[in-house]
């Protein structure tokens, strides 16, 4: 059980992993004359489509000291262009029964509309236009600045826990940019201008540094024919930069630090690893980690419920996360929220007990088993959710993976022995490279 | 302009998609009715079970018992106990999620057509042979409880529970189904067979199936897993008036952002006004970016990421509810701005513009809806908690549509009560005056 432990949402999205393979077949993907990405998912069902553009640039793709303007001028794309009114893409997308919206991460921001089938034509007549063509006064840039500044409000400020997070990348990553939230420092959020907003636009926004995906009720050759006739106009950006981001150095020791906050009602522990991530070619490794991550904290039949929750109970909650979809190295993360009466440095104690156990044991060759036939199932569930599958492909042809990749993941995955995952957590599970929070109320005492 | 121009075009063609849903009713020897979807497609099947009643069915004192009751019902089932349990689901790479919530406690399963009977054989000990071990009641409470000493400091729990509570005063929709610290350290295992047998009844039972199955399947499946089930539960709660009484109230409390939740009286969903006001609140605060409160405090003004309002029509009492954040120094205006709106969408009512945008908006999203097996069996339970005809789906547009402008500002005259909007804020809000 354990529906809705307050702090299980802000921790990463580590849900049951779901992959596409029985799915292949539902796949189109070809690439257009200027460079633009295709990927079409098709499921006849319901008429329906989801229209999707993903741009290969994310907060950490953003310059020094402009933390947060990758997000700011996702904003900003909903403004005017030559053609539309400011608010007119989602006032015409809602007056066709449609919804649209957009997200940012670290390596990618997306569009997307989820409309009836046969609007598809007017979805990308609309993203194409403001790929090249936003129009913005200075009264957008200073409205919209006060609204990212609100959003920052209501996900982090408001929220102890989503700053205790913020602290813990800033510590996990002594030279990487993912050691800088995607919403942006509020200081530097404040100073977001025109010019950065613009300047990041003109740089990344190009059909050359684009993946379009497209997902439901669709024909891929009429997909085809219209990406030709709206985005294949688009000349390519001839200086798009090469995504070279700084990366870590040698981490070479262990970092603690502890949150208080008055607002903080739950302590816990969680450490996070310095983890590899995805290789084009090489997700072996991602793969041992991914199942490592379910056997370690996937839920009831895991290791470390098995032992902190059910054998000698300090914790309520324990869990263990890895993300291994990213373009540059990631973290595996674990958690733990101790039982009334216990302490954090018991629990900590308890989970260092329990990783070093894991190790020393080995894998139960069952639970293994029992985690693939989910894999195995989870693709076939997922093909009652094409929309999740297009999502999956937009991440990963945005995070350094190429479609064989996507497609390879599954055998991967089933490839992946005991062995490999007491390997990788050997190599993984390195105090040098890790960082231990505590999340604490402000009255405690630190022991 | 070519652009603009062919927009144009496409606006002026735009009749949405016609949803095409075809529900089979399936009854079981015994008398149980389901709702049916065939769909062989994936070999997979979604099945919902609802119960209505949900955790209003507490018994005095004992609020949280179902709550708790429905989260141990994964914990442990005939000879397994919570930990063989998990691992017999995982094995059989099925998914069964349970729900409580004022309403009615809801079962989704989701399972493989390969393994479908042993999937069945285990959803029937889980809905009959829970063991509720004091193991697992003593290790389920402690989440819950420490879940509910989060919510203590957590702004929006904060605010949803005040505004519940000046809301419902004795009645059960007054406090959170997850009970409260005291109560749910009190509960015992008595407690919750107790809650056990108040909840799972043939009386206030509804199935919805989807997937790859047929009627004969479903009708089998549906009867050996259901047909045991007593006849009846606990005593269903009464009707209860709104008892909002308008004005602000603030609860103090140190954070930089500050949350207000608010609301009215609502509408029932069988009123014959129900569309009228379905179609206004698109026009005010449903939606994403359209709505006049998005508009007015969000795009104009730059005071919140977030504002929306919605109808809450339960089955004992109707709300009309919505929430909005902004840091300290600017919820005052933001708030204030809502009350403008509330006020004037009383007096003037909408456009002709407004309205025709909402219909085409609702009646083109509504196809949308029906994208996925388990969403649509939630559907096909919903429709039948509701008491719509089978046929509902074809018709549901043509109701929007029939909605005119003098039908929508009527209600919205008599709805909107601009003096009876109540708001709880929580959080540190500079210049903003509570009532009383």
């Amino acid at each position: 059980m354990l529906r809705r432990l307050a702090l299980a949402g802000a921790m990463a999205a580590a849900a049951w992993p779901t992959f596409a393979d029985g799915v292949d077949e539902a796949v189109t993907t070809f690439e257009l004359s200027n460079g633009m990405q295709v990927v079409v998912v098709e499921d006849h069902r319901a008429p329906v489509l989801q229209h999707m553009v993903w741009y290969k640039a994310g907060s950490a793709d953003e310059p020094l000291g402009e933390s947060g303007v990758a997000h700011f001028l996702e904003h900003l794309l909903f403004k005017a262009t030559d053609t539309l009114e400011s608010g007119e893409l989602s006032a015409t997308v809602a007056a066709n029964g449609g919804r649209d919206n957009a997200f940012t991460s670290y390596d990618y921001t997306g569009y997307f509309q989820r409309v009836a089938a046969d609007r598809l034509e007017l979805m990308m007549q609309m993203e194409a236009d403001r790929m090249l063509n936003i129009r913005l006064t200075e009264r957008d840039i200073e409205t919209e600045r006060d609204v990212i500044l609100e959003e920052r409000n209501q996900r982090v400020e408001n929220n102890p826990s989503a700053l205790f997070s913020e602290q813990k990348s800033a510590a996990q990553y002594l030279n990487h940019r993912y050691g800088v939230p995607v919403i942006g420092w509020r200081h530097e959020m404040e100073s977001l201008n025109m010019d950065d907003a613009m300047s990041f636009y003109g740089t990344y926004y190009a059909p050359n540094n684009a993946v379009l995906v497209v997902s439901g009720d669709v024909d891929p050759d009429e997909v085809h024919r219209l990406a030709e006739q709206y985005y294949g106009v688009i000349p390519a950006n001839p200086d798009l930069p090469e995504r070279i981001r700084t990366q870590e150095p040698p981490q070479t020791a262990a970092r603690r630090l502890t949150f208080k906050d008055a607002r903080v009602a739950q302590p816990y522990v969680s450490r996070s690893y310095l983890a590899p991530e995805r290789d084009s070619g090489a997700q072996q490794k991602a793969a041992a980690l991914t199942v490592l991550a379910e056997i370690l904290g996937g839920g009831t039949t895991s290791f470390m419920a098995e032992r902190m929750q059910f054998d000698d109970p300090v914790a309520v909650y324990t869990a263990a996360y890895y993300s291994g979809t990213s373009l540059d190295d990631t973290t595996f993360s674990v958690i733990a929220v101790p039982s009334e009466g216990v302490s954090l440095t018991e629990v900590e104690a308890a989970m260092d007990e329990t990783l070093a156990a894991f190790i020393e044991t080995g894998v139960d060759e069952e639970q293994l088993d029992r985690i693939k036939m989910q894999l195995r199932a989870s693709q076939i569930y997922a093909r009652d959710n094409v929309d999740g599958i297009a999502n999956r492909y937009g991440r990963a042809l945005t995070s350094g993976l190429t479609i064989e990749d996507v497609q390879a993941w599954p055998d991967v995955l089933q490839a992946v022995t005991g062995d490999d995952i007491i390997a990788v957590a050997r190599e993984v599970l390195q105090p040098e490279t890790s960082v231990t929070g505590w999340l604490m109320r402000d009255d405690e005492v630190t022991q | 302009m070519r652009i603009v121009a062919s927009i144009l075009t496409f606006l002026a063609l735009s009749v949405p998609a016609a949803a095409k849903v075809d529900i089979q009713e399936v009854v079981t020897p015994s008398g149980i009715t389901v709702w049916l979807v065939e769909d062989h497609s994936i070999p997979f099947t979604a099945l919902e079970l609802s119960f209505r009643g949900g955790t209003s069915l507490d018994a005095p004192g004992k609020r949280g018992a179902i709550y708790l009751m429905s989260g141990l019902i994964e914990e442990g089932a005939a000879d397994l106990d919570a930990r063989a349990y998990a691992r017999e689901l995982e094995a059989l790479a099925a998914s069964f999620s349970y729900d409580a919530h004022d309403d009615a406690v809801s079962i989704s399963a989701q399972f493989l057509s390969e393994n479908r009977d042993e999937a069945m054989a285990l959803l029937y000990d889980t809905l009959h042979k829970p063991r509720f071990d004091q193991a697992a009641i003593d290790r389920v409470r402690a989440q819950i409880l420490s879940s509910l000493h989060s919510d203590a400091k957590d702004p929006n729990k904060i605010a949803g529970a005040a505004f519940s509570d000046a809301a419902f005063k004795d009645h059960p929709y007054a406090t959170d189904g997850e009970g409260s610290i005291e109560t749910v350290s009190a509960l015992t295992r008595d407690d919750i067979l107790d809650a056990y047998q108040a909840v799972f009844a043939r009386d206030r039972l509804f199935v919805g199936a989807v997937g790859d199955i047929t009627p004969d399947e479903i009708s089998a499946l549906v009867e050996d897993l259901l047909a045991d089930l007593p006849e009846t539960g606990a005593k269903m709660p009464k009707p209860t008036d709104v008892l909002l009484q308008g004005g602000v109230q603030i609860i103090d409390f140190d954070t930089p952002q500050s949350v207000a939740v608010f609301g009215q009286t609502g509408i029932d969903q069988d009123d014959d006004d129900f569309f009228a006001a379905y179609i206004l609140n698109q026009v005010l605060g449903g939606g994403s970016f359209e709505s006049r409160l998005m508009k007015e405090v969000r795009e104009k003004r730059g005071l919140t990421y977030g504002v929306g309002s919605y109808l809450a029509s339960k089955d004992f009492a109707s709300l009309y509810m919505g929430s909005v954040a902004s840091a300290n120094d600017r919820i005052a205006e933001a708030i204030s701005v809502i009350q403008d709106e509330w006020a004037r969408i009383q007096t003037d009512g909408v456009t002709q513009e407004e309205l025709d945008n909402a219909k085409t908006f609702l009646t083109g999203a509504y196809p949308l809806r029906f994208d996925g097996n388990s969403r649509i069996a939630g559907i096909l339970v919903g429709m039948q908690m509701m008491g719509l005809p089978i046929d509902y789906i074809a018709t549901r547009n043509d109701k929007v549509n029939a909605v005119t402008l003098e039908d929508a500002n009527r209600v919205a005259a008599e709805l909107y009560d601009p003096d009876g909007l109540q708001f709880v804020v929580v959080g540190k809000p500079e210049g903003l005056m509570a009532t009383e």
